[in-house]
């Protein structure tokens, strides 16, 4: 959420030039504005491609008829996010969906993409959840948080030789279990 | 359309737009309702021939201000719904102070009457008439009102319709209180604010067909 700080009174001095008349700056909001739109869409439906450039450019022309009620005693991007989500809404109830979508703050529509590292992390919790707790804990102290053998072995209250021997021993288990090519086949 | 030529049309329509866009497009659209509503009632049912002497009461001036500070209220919160992302806490606080008031009145005059003399503070003479009389001169300010917020962006459709309709009694309440000659706040507490929350359930229900964009 961090690049909401400036990323406000940008887009605002830019929708506040659009609304006195500027062309160039309207053009310039729009285009950024897309682009967070995409990703925010693609983020809620899953990356429908069709689906989500039909509402990144049905939200623009909202965001563009509409902007006369845009007034400059609030944040810009609390505006945009409010129409962001209510298409949202808006589509899930056109689709008969029930449109439960959680009223996020802002920012939600300006975070930058980070689906992957997400679910990347849920995924190494399941892995490291097959291990005995011991052994879960000084794989992650040692190749996820990046601590010493040492630091590891004070942190847990083991040896040094007893944390490598786990780590080693631990990474051998996750190898038989998740490295095998015939356990690809048939996922 | 490809995204970018939708914007490179878009931004190439540019014009200036006026300040204050939410509160002009109401006030045009509410404010021929409240015309409508006036223009109406005196033709319909007439103004309250007592009115010379009815100035002089306190009850006379109770009911205005009860209407006008409901209208007025909701009018300021319907504005903030009109625009995606504006607070409303403060609109609905202020909001809240007319109905507070008028049940305290109401409940220190039933607490002050003999008990012979309620059922008559309450239900007055012209209960079974006034909630739909108000219902009838709020129709066209909700109206008008819908027909603003269609050019502008509420983001929750049932509850600025409900909010709408809410503003419209007010207003209409407030030009009914020129031919209602009833005094007791009870019968105001109960009967007005009936016709005001039945106006207000028309708009939720208007509201949620209406005002999609």
């Amino acid at each position: 959420m961090a690049p909401l700080g400036d990323l406000e009174p940008r887009l605002k001095d830019l929708m506040l030039a659009g609304l006195a008349g500027d062309n160039a700056a309207h053009t310039k909001l729009l285009r950024e504005l897309a682009a967070a739109l995409r990703r925010y869409y693609a983020r809620r439906l899953g990356g429908g491609a069709a689906d989500v450039e039909d509402l990144v450019q049905d939200t623009l022309i909202a965001v563009h008829t509409r902007r006369g009620t845009y007034q400059s005693d609030m944040p810009f991007t609390a505006w945009a996010y409010a129409i962001a989500h209510y298409k949202l809404v808006d589509l899930y109830r056109r689709q008969g969906r029930r449109p439960t979508v959680p009223l996020e703050s802002a920012g939600a529509l300006f975070a930058p993409d980070d689906h992957e590292a997400w679910t990347a992390a849920g995924d190494l919790d399941h892995v490291l959840a097959t291990l005995e707790p011991k052994a879960a804990a000084v794989i992650r102290h040692t190749h996820i948080e990046g601590l010493s053998t040492k630091e590891t072995a004070a942190l847990t209250g083991q040896s040094e030789s007893a944390v490598k021997v786990g780590v080693h021993r631990g990474l051998k288990k996750l190898i038989a279990r998740f490295g095998g090519r015939s356990d690809h086949a048939d996922r | 359309m490809p995204t970018d030529n939708l914007i490179e049309r878009l931004g190439s329509e540019v014009r200036a737009v006026p300040r204050g866009l939410a509160a002009r497009r109401l006030i045009l659209g509410a404010g021929a309702g409240v015309v409508v509503a006036a223009v109406l009632m005196p033709l319909w049912i007439g103004v309250r021939p007592d009115l010379a002497q009815a100035v002089g009461t306190a009850a006379f001036w109770i009911k205005l201000a009860y209407t006008l500070g409901i209208a007025a209220a909701t009018f300021w919160l319907l504005e903030r719904l009109a625009r995606p992302g504006a607070r409303t806490l403060n609109q609905v606080i202020v909001g809240l102070a007319p109905p507070v008031a008028v049940l305290v009145l109401a409940a220190a005059e039933l607490a002050g009457a003999e008990a012979a003399e309620r059922p008559h503070l309450i239900m007055g003479a012209s209960s079974h008439l006034c909630p739909w009389r108000i219902v009838a001169l709020a129709l066209p300010v909700l109206i008008g009102a819908l027909w603003a917020l269609r050019g502008l962006a509420p983001t929750r459709p049932t509850l600025t319709g409900a909010v709408a309709g809410l503003c419209a009694g007010g207003a209409g309440a407030f030009v009914y209180a020129f031919h209602c000659d009833e005094r007791a706040m009870p019968f105001l507490a109960l009967w007005y604010s009936g016709g005001i929350v039945i106006s207000g359930v028309i708009g939720a229900v208007a509201g949620r067909r209406l005002l999609r964009w």
